[in-house]
């Protein structure tokens, strides 16, 4: 899932400026972080509405980063989207740039930061796991990724900074290199970390389309 | 026998080596670093020019190794993964080497998290095992990282890497450093020791491994120049252990600088003793005037 977060509520008042607006959430990923689904929309909604910004309307697109679907769903809120000059898109990097695609002639805006691909690992908590680089690795770690995981994305792991099973950079991570070697270690498999892991191949991160 | 460096000669001749960290000066000023370097001048085997430690921007360790050897003295140039990529990399060991440089010591660097640009992108495309790999290849079998040939000269210089005998998992520091071996080091410089103890058990697994005598280790010292200063050794600094009873010493001290190099001599003592240990490292942070006076009263000479 794509991890998000919104921006300050000062930060989105300022690059809103008067409004009227219209808000677009995302029914997927913005949705399970609590950041652009229906319940964010409608306190966001109310906020702006508390500081005069007229909202014309709202929708919550299933999901943001469909180009085609977008356009079906959006038709139904044409009068809404009429005489407004700004929208303000609480998805990820992703959705906000396929509906920009959509209103070249309105300003569409971004009230989220978007962080990592990352897991749900408790409520209300998310955690780093992929950094999309285009050839997994887990198999050679125990299903562990140092490269998203470990900030040196080192392959020959682990650095010399670890204490008590935590990174040296926040004592809240936890160092996946001692992870990965507790966890080979209890499979009986340590061995496999004494083979010197190649430098990267980063090309394949550099996908830019795919087609089927 | 052809040595490429100094330092090689001294390690391989099984003297007791002494090398000694100077780290250049946040500025251009050539003076700076010429004048410390002046100072030590005899003091130690060879010289580590640091590459920005802790992530903070510093004189290149590149253009200090050139002011060192313009002085007629040997530097170890510090190469970190954090800030070039394998093309820099690669690009720098060829540099080096044209220039004379003939030590190279290969990290992956501090977390610029540490340093005093957080906000700066780290690089670390490869990591300092790779690294070695890479500048060994390009000496040994004449081929870049990519596989290509190179075309003008291959690059000879010895290969150091680092160890930290007090990071966790322990039994994973040494399995890095048999990777680090086969990798292509031939020297290492250990964490700064105060736990003599524990870095006696990791001393252990490194011989019944066989390792000290596929690779010249070279402990660590940092002497402590302040109870401050030990209070940020054992309680800041990561992956550095400061065993209390030396902690206990350093607070209680009517002198603490007086006994924190008093400590260190002791430590000197003591490694010395150690087998499989066949120098020393010293990192004099902001104290660099005391290492002749340490070097001497530990009774070791420098060969140059």
């Amino acid at each position: 899932m794509i991890i998000t977060k919104q921006k300050n509520f000062d930060e989105i008042l300022q690059i809103l400026g008067n409004g009227p607006i219209f808000l677009i959430g995302c029914s997927e990923c913005a949705t399970l972080c609590h950041t652009g689904g229906e319940d964010e929309i409608l306190a966001m909604k109310e906020a702006l509405e508390k500081r005069k910004i007229p909202v014309s309307g709202y929708v919550v697109l299933d999901p943001a980063c469909h180009l085609q679907n977008n356009k079906r769903m959006l038709k139904e809120h044409a009068k809404e989207l009429e005489n407004i000059n700004k929208i303000l898109v609480l998805s990820c990097g992703n959705g906000v740039q396929t509906i920009a695609k959509l209103f070249t002639e309105k300003e569409v805006l971004t009230g989220t930061d978007t962080l990592f691909l990352g897991e749900i690992s408790h409520v209300n908590e998310f955690d780093r796991q992929c950094v999309l680089c285009g050839e997994c690795l887990l198999d050679l770690f125990g299903g562990m990724c140092p490269v998203s995981r470990c900030p040196k994305s080192m392959l020959n792991g682990p650095c010399g900074g670890a204490s008590g099973g935590k990174c040296e950079i926040n004592s809240e991570l936890e160092c996946v290199w001692d992870r990965i070697y507790q966890e080979l270690k209890k499979r009986g498999n340590l061995q496999v970390l004494s083979v010197i892991q190649k430098p990267k191949d980063w090309s394949k991160a550099g996908a830019v389309k795919r087609r089927i | 026998m052809n040595y490429r460096s100094n330092l090689e000669k001294c390690l391989s001749e099984r003297q007791f080596a002494i090398t000694a960290e100077i780290g250049p000066p946040k500025g251009s000023d050539a003076k700076k670093i010429r004048d410390k370097a002046e100072f030590l001048r005899g003091s130690a085997d060879a010289f580590n020019i640091t590459d920005n430690q802790t992530a903070v921007v510093r004189m290149s360790s590149f253009a200090g190794c050139v002011i060192i050897l313009q002085m007629n003295m040997e530097p170890i140039m510090q190469l970190t993964c954090r800030d070039r990529n394998r093309i820099g990399l690669q690009s720098d060991g060829l540099g080096a080497a044209a220039l004379g440089i003939r030590n190279i010591h290969c990290i992956t660097g501090d977390h610029q998290s540490f340093g005093n640009h957080p906000a700066a992108k780290g690089v670390f495309d490869i990591d300092s095992i790779q690294l070695l790999q890479i500048i060994k290849n390009m000496q040994d079998a004449g081929i870049f990282q990519s596989g290509d040939p190179l075309l003008a000269g291959r690059p000879s210089v010895y290969l150091g890497a680092a160890a930290n005998p007090y990071a966790d998992p322990f039994k994973a520091q040494v399995d890095r450093l048999w990777k680090k071996i086969d990798a292509g080091a031939e020297f290492i410089q250990t964490q700064s020791v105060y736990n003599i103890e524990k870095f006696s058990r990791w001393m252990d697994d490194v011989r019944s491994q066989g390792l000290d005598r596929r690779v010249h280790i070279l402990a660590g010292i940092t002497p402590l120049k302040s109870v401050k200063m030990a209070e940020r050794m054992k309680f800041h600094v990561p992956g550095t252990d400061v065993p209390d009873s030396v902690y206990q010493r350093m607070i209680h001290a009517s002198d603490p600088t007086k006994e924190g190099y008093t400590i260190a001599l002791e430590t000197i003592r003591e490694l010395k003793t150690l087998s499989g240990i066949h120098g020393i490292h010293i990192t004099a942070l902001f104290w660099e005037e005391i290492i002749p006076d340490l070097v001497k009263n530990a009774g070791l000479t420098a060969r140059i």
